[in-house]
């Protein structure tokens, strides 16, 4: 089979924190590819690394007390890991950017936002201030803000929520990046206006063909946006399937009660409503990670002696599905 | 509408106005109408579900209920008392039936004091049983919440935020109320957790009868838990039905709306093709335009719809809605074309 070469290939990656008593990893083993044109998911409760992923990308893992500890980060063959300050700094905004969660501790308050858009192209493409601006109104049209000549001369806060998402997502699309990284772009909003934010990025990938990486909790929305996802648990990849085969066919505990632990919209509700499927118990902190085992296992109803002694490697189940469970094994053996 | 139907609580055209700022000297006077004439009724031993996005005064109607809001205008009553005529003793006296769950569990408990005495509070406040009897009543509510007896030692910090939401449970249920009002009860936890309060809350209400009302923006959530839903608008209900007509025929195109938003993990919903979009954002809540306040973002929207208030009307058993373009047959417009 031609596969095609991904546009990002995290491979074994690993990141480390310093803490009061030694060190803690908060990434462990993390590898997965990022095909062009491709929206991958990631999932996981809050602290699971998520976040931290795509820190790593950007390569804004705070240092100290942070530093990635090994691993490779490639953008199309070039290893962000290794590459200089100088280097970093011209792909950031550039060819891989980033839209964060709350719009509103994002956007600098003091500036206007046609300012902070045009920011990213004057220092990226050398354009003069005109044509920046000039850029950023397009930008602005290019996202569905009515009336983009005069929004341009606004302040974040005369924005709604909504509006100040759209912002952040046209200043992460001016130049045009191969890789946007979303960490959770639309938790603050509401419904509504959230599937107005994914209509427009779904619009958005169709013309500039940027690959996406999405950021979030909800299996709904990984549903609807993603093409493949990345179940993570305590800083390490569970699973990682097409979103069909992982929404039908779950694998992993984690993952089958990611799914099942939360109530979802259903067409036709049932009259009968069950108990929910509970997962009991809480994420690892920090400072417990690394012992030993599989992290899931405290928390897992299938947990043998096995898992709370050795970790799990990832086995392939399925084309492009790869499971990290001993679970895998015993059904296997059986 | 529940008929003949025990109700534990009756609202009738509740209006909640705050008054704004002038931004000049000279400017008039405005009004923040958060809630603009809410009318419903729970019945005892249900959970009504109050849902709507931001803006859309459903919190601001829990908390008028709980009467932590000046009431503008209207009433409320638990049972057969006026609480929003309460005031005072009176009105304290009255609170050990009507208690609330906060949203936020990390703000809504106070970090210096430990969680047996966070639980113990309200029987003090409120003189519930002997003094004698209060230990083991918290010791009994720790148990109920799914908490051990050692934890009433704890602070707030010295707990998950799972954790902290069942301290908050157990507060609510210390004083044996009738109603508790379910602010966004699991909104500010994790997915994983969510299921755990909600199975919780299930259990309490079946064990000791409880009547909720239940606000979410998440209709997941609003779907599993309510026997009962009112869809608000801009601080005015837009339609009203029992938990399997709401979903299955929506007649409001809000309701519709916002249905067709969420995203679904069910590829029945997600393949539909009769989803609709808004454009925009609500409009602001100060001094609202007559007419349908949902007219500007409305897809269907005609001329008159924004010059008449459409009246919340009964199309059929349980089921009201509040615009012009629902036929009298209950064809909705989006079932139209």
């Amino acid at each position: 089979m031609n596969t095609p070469s991904p546009i990002l290939s995290v491979a074994d990656l690993a990141v480390e924190f310093d803490m009061r008593d030694g060190v803690a990893r908060v990434i462990d083993d993390l590898s997965f590819d990022l095909m062009p044109g491709e929206t991958l998911g990631i999932v996981g409760e809050s602290g699971c690394g998520k976040s931290m992923t795509a820190l790593s990308i950007m390569r804004l893992v705070p240092m100290p007390p942070g530093r990635i500890a090994g691993g490779e980060i490639r953008l199309d063959g070039e290893n962000l890991v290794a590459a200089s300050d100088v280097r970093i700094r011209e792909i950031r905004g550039n060819e891989i950017s980033m839209i964060f969660q709350e719009p509103m501790t994002s956007l600098n308050p003091v500036y206007t936002v046609g300012d902070q858009i045009a920011e990213t192209v004057r220092l990226h493409e050398g354009l003069s201030k005109r044509d920046a601006r000039d850029r950023a109104i397009e930008m602005l049209r290019a996202v569905a803000i009515p009336a983009p000549e005069a929004r341009v001369e606004e302040y974040p806060h005369q924005l709604s929520g909504g509006m100040r998402q759209r912002v952040m997502i046209a200043m992460a699309l001016t130049c045009r990046p191969r890789v946007l990284i979303a960490d959770e772009p639309t938790t603050a909003l509401d419904v509504t206006v959230q599937a107005q934010i994914f209509d427009l990025l779904r619009d958005l990938k169709e013309q500039t063909q940027t690959a996406i990486i999405l950021i979030t909790h909800d299996m709904g929305v990984i549903a609807e946006m993603a093409q493949r996802v990345v179940v993570m648990y305590a800083g390490r990849k569970v699973e990682d399937a097409p979103v069909d085969e992982l929404l039908l066919n779950p694998k992993h505990p984690y993952s089958q009660g990611l799914i099942a632990c939360v109530p979802h919209l259903q067409a036709v509700p049932t009259v009968e409503r069950p108990p929910l499927m509970e997962i009991p118990g809480v994420v690892p902190s920090v400072s417990e990670l690394g012992r030993g085992g599989c992290p899931f296992a405290p928390r897992c109803a299938q947990a043998m002696d096995r898992c709370r002694q050795q970790m799990p490697p990832p086995s392939t189940v399925a084309p492009g599905h790869q499971v990290a469970c001993w679970l895998i094994d015993e059904t296997r053996a059986a | 509408m529940a008929g003949q139907d025990d109700i534990l609580l009756r609202v009738e055209d509740l209006k909640v106005h705050f008054s704004q700022k002038k931004q000049h000297l000279f400017s008039q006077a405005s009004h923040v109408h958060a809630v603009d004439g809410v009318n419903f009724t729970v019945p005892r031993g249900k959970t009504f579900g109050l849902v709507g996005e931001s803006g859309s005064g459903k919190t601001t109607t829990a908390l008028a209920v709980m009467r932590l809001v000046h009431i503008t205008d209207g009433q409320v009553f638990l049972g057969d008392i006026d609480i929003g005529g309460l005031e005072g003793e009176d009105l304290r006296r009255q609170r050990r039936h009507m208690q609330i769950i906060f949203q936020d569990p990390y703000s809504s408990l106070n970090p210096r004091v430990r969680a047996g005495d966070i639980v113990r509070e309200p029987l003090d406040q409120m003189e519930v049983g002997e003094v004698a009897s209060r230990d083991e009543r918290v010791g009994e509510l720790f148990r109920l919440v799914g908490l051990r007896p050692e934890q009433q030692a704890l602070f707030p910090h010295q707990f998950s935020g799972g954790q902290r939401q069942r301290v908050g449970i157990a507060r609510a249920l210390a004083s044996q109320p009738d109603l508790i009002v379910c602010d966004e009860p699991v909104s500010a936890l994790d997915v994983a957790i969510q299921a755990q309060i909600l199975n919780l809350l299930r259990a309490l209400q079946d064990e000791f009868g409880l009547t909720y009302l239940f606000i979410s923006h998440d209709l997941g959530v609003v779907q599993y838990m309510c026997d009962e839903i009112a869809v608000m608008y801009l601080g005015q209900i837009v339609e009203h039905a029992d938990r399997i007509s709401l979903f299955t025929e929506p007649l409001h195109p809000y309701t519709w709306a916002l249905l067709s938003a969420v995203p679904s993990a069910d590829p029945a919903i997600r393949d539909r093709s009769d989803r609709i979009r808004l454009r925009g954002d609500p409009p602001s809540p100060i001094d609202p335009p007559p007419g349908c306040r949902f007219a500007s973002r409305c897809p269907f929207a005609e001329s008159r719809c924004s010059g008449e208030t459409p009246a919340l009307r009964t199309i059929r058993d349980g089921h009201a809605v509040a615009c012009h373009l629902v036929g009298d047959d209950g064809v909705p417009p989006q079932r139209q074309i």
